[in-house]
């Protein structure tokens, strides 16, 4: 057999390779939730972070065997340290971050890696460097939650930021045709809804936090509303749809008022057949999601290259470099999820799913045990946020949903996607240390008055009788969150 | 007014029920796109691969030698060679006589060349001989589509047709197997590239639409067969009681009907009225329907609707509605009028009365196997709908075999074999003058059919002179050879 031969058999040996441990890293993602003790579940953690750099491995030694390109190599090897960098860094700075969130993040930020590499090296090299920022900063960040308080007391602050930052953006760019809405500062261009998102949740928490008048709900409503308005008339639906559900699940948390968030339910549906009737865009997109072959060459022929990419790859995929995701127009930002069902199959798709389920998993776990309002509400409006955007990326690129064009979190390229959602996710580590710091002050004020052992490992909420049996204590049980 | 509707001092579990429900409707949603995307890959992989504007080929594709297209007997459709300096050429060896039905793979793709693209450019042989292959160099074969087409019917009904244009169906009633399929003006696809600019240029004659699926026609008589069951729906019990006298003409407002060449069929029954394609009694039978009676008899047997199948068709036209004048309604009655069909869609509606009512799913691919004889897929016969009681069917069945023994297509009597069937003569404006399509549905062997078949041809006259013959050998080609 001669070396073409062997490479044939190689590449084809990683890729199932590659679908193996993919589906052992998401069963793994979800045996943290059950593992109690400390010493398995740390196991556990480096079991995730070898299965993930096993698969990094396999993807850049297979595009490299096809291409023989040897900048892939150097890159491979940046990312490599990159990864081990972030890893030993938070582990160590920060012992009492989770990190199933963090290896589920890194696991993201690879796969996102390796197929933006595959679609375009030079945006992939781009990506990194930007990753690179972004945890540079998100190093400090938790530091910054755990010492700064004044965080929670800066709603007004963060009101006028984020309504003058979108602003902004709809009259800088009004030029701009369709929602990529973007400002240019110095020569970098970025997407400043992403970043506003962040804080958009911070200005809800705050306003909400406190006793919830009617009046401070009328205030809080009706300043979500300008964030809403302004993206709609920017044209930006998936944004807008993004804010809007965050929005009403963080009334709904912080009143616990059914009635209150049915109106918010019916008031959204009512704007959205509005929208459709008041903007043609709107109409065209119901339109492609009905049916994208009728206007196939025009408006429904990326819908339709999707489609046809995700039947390509069928349950095993093609194989990195061996689909076509390429004829899919913007792939690399609104059709990732597409790109990855075609060379890397359904099974894979379907793991990445579970593996950012698992990620949102992990936000409202840590939302649960927050004693703060302002802080518990805030952990629950990322996870709102980043569940809404996997839920319509994927639905839209999937012809689930009609297409609202956001990115998939971590995975897509986009600078401005990543970065925000890197923060996201770091100021809910700094919140998971808190709620640390919160339980240790209460579980010595415990075992003081009570003498009575607690469990205070990571990740405990989640227990094999069910994903939250807090939720429902059973009748008399006394302090059902912590017996 | 304090909105929350809880003690400011709740206990933990409590305070995280709505948490819960929030969390609980996410995870049903993610989960959901997990389900949607096994769906994908489930149900939709196959259509969408072979859906027709899809450009992508396999993975491997350049690796890949266009795979060839045989009928169960073996008989080679299209194949394609490779010559020492590694240029591929495509073969069909029947040249015109499949033309459109087989299509081609240069210039664009048409017929089953593009229906079944991805499954040609495919090659499910083993991995071994795969890796073998890329070795050496070669290409690997691609996969192999095994067709359901009848080479001697399709002979027979291309000849048969002779110099007109048209198209000639024919199907097996109870599977839905296309056994023929022509269609005229016809191309040679073996110089498809050579030819196209002319084909091209020619839009008059339209050479490369597929007319058998894709061409539409005003139905003619034959449409009376879904006439007569609708007025079965409306008289199930008392239909033998009615009776017309046929004066050659029937005047309703402006629109005056009348039979062909003004024959006058005097006292006719229900039954009589069908063999004698008589255009004054279902004239009136139209005018007498409840409103939207046929209509809903149209669009049950998929008119306005999109036919259940893997092939390129065009939608077949009804277009009468309750507020329609009585004009409309007496022309819409005998087939003319707005009512368009392809032949195809005929051959379909013959069919199922063939079968007692259930209509098929048309289909022309057998199965896919390798070039080495492996199985890789199979097409099985899949029903798509009851359309009508088997009392019906029978009803109707034997009102056509009244046509053959008695009536418009008493050219097909006694040929060894029994058929029921309805001609048609369907007019349609040419400029200032008046051409009269000739057309024949029917199928063979009355009591347990064997094979429907649906044929047009354009401007030769009535039914009887023309498309009936070519039935005749159609059906004599199938029981004789």
């Amino acid at each position: 057999m001669n070396l073409n031969v062997l490479t044939t058999a190689v590449i084809r040996a990683a890729h199932y390779l590659i679908l193996i441990l993919m589906v052992v890293y998401t069963y793994s993602a979800y045996a943290a939730f059950r593992t109690r003790n400390r010493g398995g579940r740390d196991k556990l953690f480096l079991r995730q972070n070898k299965l993930m750099l096993a698969i990094h491995f396999l993807a850049y030694m297979t595009m490299f065997l096809q291409s023989l390109n040897t900048e892939l190599l150097v890159f491979y090897g940046a990312q490599l340290i990159f990864f081990l960098f972030v890893l030993l860094l938070f582990r160590n700075l920060y012992p009492k971050i989770s990190k199933s969130l963090l290896n589920n993040m890194c696991m993201l930020m690879m796969i996102g890696f390796v197929m933006i590499t595959r679609l375009s090296y030079d945006e992939s090299v781009k990506q990194f460097k930007i990753a690179c920022l972004g945890m540079i900063v998100s190093l400090l960040i938790p530091l910054i939650i755990r010492k700064m308080h004044v965080l929670t007391r800066m709603t007004w602050a963060y009101v006028f930021v984020g309504i003058g930052l979108l602003g902004l953006v709809m009259v800088a760019s009004r030029s701009v045709n369709g929602a990529k809405l973007t400002l240019t500062v110095a020569g970098f261009t970025f997407q400043p809804s992403e970043f506003v998102k962040i804080i958009f949740v911070f200005a809800v928490a705050g306003l909400l936090a406190g006793e919830h008048s009617l009046k401070r709900v009328i205030i809080a409503t009706v300043l979500a509303a300008v964030h809403v308005g302004i993206l709609v008339v920017s044209t930006d639906l998936g944004s807008a749809l993004i804010f809007f559900v965050t929005y009403l699940v963080m009334l709904f948390i912080a009143t616990r008022n059914p009635f209150l968030v049915s109106i918010g339910i019916l008031a959204g549906a009512a704007a959205a057949v509005a929208a459709y009737f008041l903007f043609s865009h709107v109409r065209v997109r119901v339109q492609i999601w009905k049916d994208p072959f009728s206007d196939y060459a025009n408006t429904g022929y990326q819908l339709a290259q999707s489609l046809f990419s995700i039947a390509a790859g069928g349950w095993f995929g093609t194989g990195l470099d061996q689909g076509s995701p390429g004829a899919i127009p913007y792939v690399e930002e609104d059709f990732m999820f597409s790109a990855i069902l075609e060379e890397m199959g359904g099974i894979f798709g379907i793991c990445l799913i579970l593996v950012m389920l698992a990620v949102f998993i992990m936000f409202v776990n840590i939302a649960m045990k927050l004693e703060s309002r302002f802080y518990r509400l805030a952990a629950v409006g990322f996870g709102t946020t980043y569940a809404t955007q996997v839920f319509l990326t994927i639905g839209g690129g999937t012809k689930l949903i009609p297409m609202t064009g956001v990115t998939l979190p971590l995975v897509s390229y986009g600078g401005s996607s990543l970065l925000a959602t890197t923060f996201m996710i770091a100021i809910v580590q700094g919140l998971y240390m808190l709620r640390s710091d919160e339980v240790k002050e209460e579980y010595e004020e415990e075992r003081f008055q009570q003498s009575k052992q607690g469990r205070y490992g990571e990740d405990e909420t989640l227990r094999p009788s069910g994903p939250y049996p807090q939720g429902e204590p059973e009748p008399g049980q006394a302090a059902g969150r912590r017996q | 007014m304090n909105l929350n509707q809880d003690k400011p001092q709740e206990e933990g579990s409590k305070r995280n029920t709505e948490l819960v429900i929030v969390t609980w409707i996410f995870i049903v949603l993610l989960l959901l796109l997990a389900v949607w995307v096994s769906y994908l890959e489930i149900f939709r992989r196959d259509s969408l691969n072979s859906n027709i504007n899809n450009t992508r080929k396999s993975g491997a594709s350049e690796n890949v030698i266009r795979g060839n297209i045989i009928t169960t007997d073996g008989t080679i459709l299209a194949s394609t060679s490779i010559d020492d300096s590694g240029n591929e050429t495509r073969s069909y060896p029947y040249a015109n006589i499949f033309s459109h039905v087989i299509g081609y793979a240069s210039n664009g793709r048409a017929g089953l060349e593009a229906e079944e693209n991805y499954d040609l450019m495919t090659s499910h042989t083993s991995l071994l001989t795969q890796i073998r292959k890329s070795d050496d160099g070669e290409k690997i074969q691609g996969d192999t589509v095994v067709v359901t087409l009848n080479p001697t019917l399709q002979q027979t009904a291309y000849y048969a047709l002779g110099s007109y244009r048209g198209a000639v169906v024919v199907m097996e009633p109870d599977s839905g197997k296309i056994l023929a399929m022509v269609s005229k003006p016809d191309f040679d696809p073996n110089s498809i590239s050579s030819q196209w600019q002319n084909l091209v240029a020619d839009e008059s004659s339209g050479v490369l639409l597929n007319r058998a699926s894709q061409g539409l026609y005003p139905p003619g008589s034959t449409f009376k067969m879904l006439t007569t069951l609708a007025y079965l729906r409306e008289h199930p019990n008392d239909y033998d009681s009615f009776s017309w006298n046929c004066t050659g003409s029937l005047s309703q407002g402006d629109v005056t009907i009348t039979c062909y060449q003004g024959e006058q069929h005097g006292t006719e029954s229900l039954e009589t009225a069908f063999e004698n394609s008589c255009n004054t009694a279902f004239a009136e039978i139209g005018l007498n329907l409840k409103p939207d009676s046929l209509r809903n008899v149209a669009e049950d047997f998929l008119f306005n609707r999109s036919l259940p199948t893997e092939l390129q068709t065009s939608g077949s036209v009804f277009k009468q509605t309750k507020d329609s004048s009585a004009g409309e309604k007496m022309t819409t009655a005998i087939g003319q009028g707005d009512t368009l069909a392809s032949p195809l869609h005929m051959a379909m509606i013959t069919s199922t009365i063939a079968n007692g009512g259930i209509m098929m799913r048309p289909y022309l691919v057998d199965h896919v196997e390798t070039y080495d004889g492996d199985k890789v897929t199979k097409n099985n016969p899949s029903i798509y709908k009851k359309l009508m009681s088997a009392d019906e069917a029978q009803i109707l069945s034997q009102f056509m075999q009244g046509v053959v023994t008695s009536g418009t297509a008493s050219g097909l009597s006694g040929a060894g074999y029994t058929v029921a069937g309805k001609t048609g003569s369907a007019e349609h404006d040419v400029g200032d003058s008046i051409g009269t399509h000739s057309w024949f549905c029917g199928f063979s062997n009355v009591d347990d059919p064997d094979i429907a078949v649906a044929v047009i041809a354009e401007d030769a006259g009535t039914g009887s002179a023309v498309a009936v013959p070519i039935a005749k050998k159609i059906f004599d080609a199938y029981y004789y050879g």
